[in-house]
């Protein structure tokens, strides 16, 4: 096009082939296609979550305790309070217990076990628990807790089951970013004379943090929508209770119950509860990510 | 091994002969030596107290000399290495070094890549140890003190002895004051006498009147050559003895190199530094003493203008005229 007088024969050398164009035009469709298929059902979920959770959502949706009188398309179902307060204390119990946990084991290995054969086999077994379905955790904690005791479900059981399933995760994401923390920051601070756990939680915890967070906000959205390990350990029940001690509801449970429902309100608190969840997690996420600002990990 | 390769160097020189008892430089320079002690187990501990922190050791060891303690202008130590070898897993690095870095004077190791020039330098503050399957034998002397012996906290070492690495590496979470505290808070200075000391120290890295209007903000925010000053300002605020430089300028632009060569040379009235360097000219520079490494071996040490200019083993000569490295 511009060959701007130089030989032909040098022209034809440096141009753009036919064949070439194809191909690049062929590969960035089929990219660019994969991204809106990936996309589709992405939007679909939040629009439908939004669409249909809304219509359930009023002051007193989540003020008032279920009813549990859902067959009638005229009685009052009540609300989720009692489910998602649930949800809030059975996965702060479960976040009290695994973070804690999750992330000395990550300290452990990075800094200590390193290469040790002990830490390898401690590496394998948190990656096999990541790969154990949810169900298995909540079936452990019902053959130790509930019939090994000859007692019933309370919420303490459910939030050590959540808090297994959360373990794995926090610990494996956790190793991770405390890896990605430079050598270098440890050893000026070693060479400042500190002790090392010192080090540890004055230097790569904090240089660690916002990378942290984000494993351990990834563990409790995990943790905070899974039914299956709640539901015989914590069991389903209407009532709101701040005693762990007793049965406890919760949003994954309860969308579980009313979904399957033949009501039509009752489908619906379903929506608004799942929306709830969705929500509940995005502020728990906005609020972590504020006060984590102040680390960066470049 | 160690003999017959290194006919230049110390090997095998006598301790020096000012030193009567256990540790004299290290507390002061005009004052009398100490009382004999009784115990050498039981000194190892207290003998890297006095160097930073002159006042409570001071009554508890040696009373009588303890009321001239506070007059005296403190001064770095002697540095001896002796026999030192430093392996990674089985791979030897440094093979048999003897070498003595004389008190408050700089000693530049020059030698080419994988010499084993930074492995040997971080023998001196135990910092080799905490790599994966590193270990070190031989001895290190501070003053008269092994830093190798068994009785001795490797914590108290690296308060005594400092380290600048090759890269500026503040602290990414903290201010430019709060990186100069750092090293006071973890090794658990009071709140109070965190402000003159910060201050202090910036002060002695020539950092103080660039950052005094910018205490708060992030340390890697600053430029590379005051990155690198204010790590050296966050080991000097715990008052080492001795200075490790690892290759402190190698990320430096040429004005940020000359104002940490002028550094080198104020802070050396107070401590004792050894700087590895791969930049001849500032080894000529800024060195009243230089060792040429190669292979893991102290090929020649001496005078930095006799290393330069009248060289006695024909590889040094090679290495500093460019014929090879």
């Amino acid at each position: 096009m511009s060959a701007h007088g130089a030989a032909p024969d040098r022209i034809e050398r440096f141009a753009v082939s036919p064949r070439r164009r194809r191909a690049d035009r062929l590969a960035r469709s089929l990219v660019l296609a994969g991204t809106i298929i990936a996309l589709v059902p992405l939007v679909l979920v939040i629009y439908y979550l939004l669409h249909e959770g809304l219509k359930a959502w009023s002051p007193s949706f989540f003020t008032t305790d279920p009813t549990g009188n859902t067959f009638f398309k005229n009685s009052t179902i009540g609300g989720i309070r009692s489910a998602m307060l649930g949800t809030i204390e059975m996965v702060a119990l479960a976040s009290a217990i695994a973070v804690p946990v999750g992330v000395g084991v990550a300290v452990w290995l990075v800094e200590y076990g390193k290469a040790h054969p002990f830490a390898q086999l401690v590496r394998f077994f948190v990656d096999v628990l990541t790969g154990v379905p949810s169900i298995v955790f909540g079936l452990f904690i019902y053959i130790v807790l509930v019939i090994g005791t000859g007692s019933t479900f309370a919420g303490y059981k459910g939030s050590l089951a959540l808090s297994l399933l959360m373990l794995p995760v926090v610990t494996r994401s956790a190793e991770v970013v405390l890896l990605l923390v430079p050598g270098a920051l440890r050893e000026s601070a070693l060479a400042l004379g500190a002790e090392r756990w010192k080090v540890i939680f004055r230097i790569v915890l904090p240089t660690a943090l916002s990378g942290l967070v984000t494993g351990v906000l990834l563990a409790i959205a995990r943790a905070a929508g899974e039914t299956a390990p709640l539901l015989f350990t914590a069991g389903a029940t209407n009532r709101t209770s701040s005693n762990l001690g007793q049965f406890m509801n919760s949003l994954p449970v309860q969308i579980y119950n009313d979904v399957i429902s033949p009501t039509q309100s009752v489908v619906n608190r379903a929506w608004g509860a799942a929306l709830t969840l969705v929500v509940l997690i995005l502020i728990l996420n906005l609020v972590a990510r504020l006060v984590s600002r102040r680390s960066r990990l470049a | 091994m160690t003999p017959d390769a290194s006919p230049h160097t110390t090997a095998g020189a006598p301790a020096p002969p000012t030193t009567t008892g256990a540790q004299a430089p290290l507390m002061a320079t005009g004052a009398p030596p100490p009382p004999e002690r009784t115990s050498a187990d039981t000194d190892t501990n207290e003998m890297l107290q006095p160097g930073h922190q002159p006042a409570p050791p001071a009554d508890t060891t040696s009373a009588p000399a303890g009321a001239s303690m506070p007059s005296v202008v403190k001064r770095g130590p002697q540095v001896r290495l002796r026999g030192l070898r430093a392996f990674y897993g089985s791979a030897e690095q440094v093979k048999g070094v003897d070498l003595e870095f004389p008190a408050n004077q700089v000693t530049a190791i020059i030698g080419p890549s994988g010499c084993g020039k930074s492995t040997m330098v971080r023998c001196i503050n135990r910092m080799h140890e905490e790599i994966l399957g590193a270990r070190a034998e031989g001895q290190v002397l501070l003053d008269d003190l092994d830093l190798y012996d068994g009785s001795v906290d490797v914590i108290a070492v690296r308060r005594a002895v400092g380290m600048i690495f090759q890269k500026p590496n503040p602290f990414p979470t903290m201010s430019v004051f709060d990186n100069v505290a750092s090293g006071l808070r973890l090794t658990g200075v009071g709140r109070g006498e965190l402000r003159p000391r910060v201050e202090a120290a910036l002060r002695s890295a020539g950092l103080w009147e660039e950052v005094a209007d910018r205490l708060s903000e992030p340390g890697i925010g600053l430029s590379g050559g005051q990155q690198q000053r204010l790590c050296i300002a966050r080991s000097l605020a715990v008052d080492p003895e001795v200075l490790l430089m690892d290759e402190p300028c190698s990320a430096l632009d040429p004005i940020a190199t000359l104002k940490i060569e002028e550094l080198i040379a104020s802070l050396k009235r107070r401590v004792t530094i050894v700087i590895v360097t791969h930049n001849m000219q500032q080894a000529a520079r800024v060195a009243d003493r230089t060792a040429f490494m190669l292979s893991g071996e102290m090929i020649e040490v001496g005078p930095t203008g006799d290393i330069f200019t009248a060289p006695n083993d024909p590889r040094t000569e090679e290495y500093v005229t460019g014929k090879f490295g």
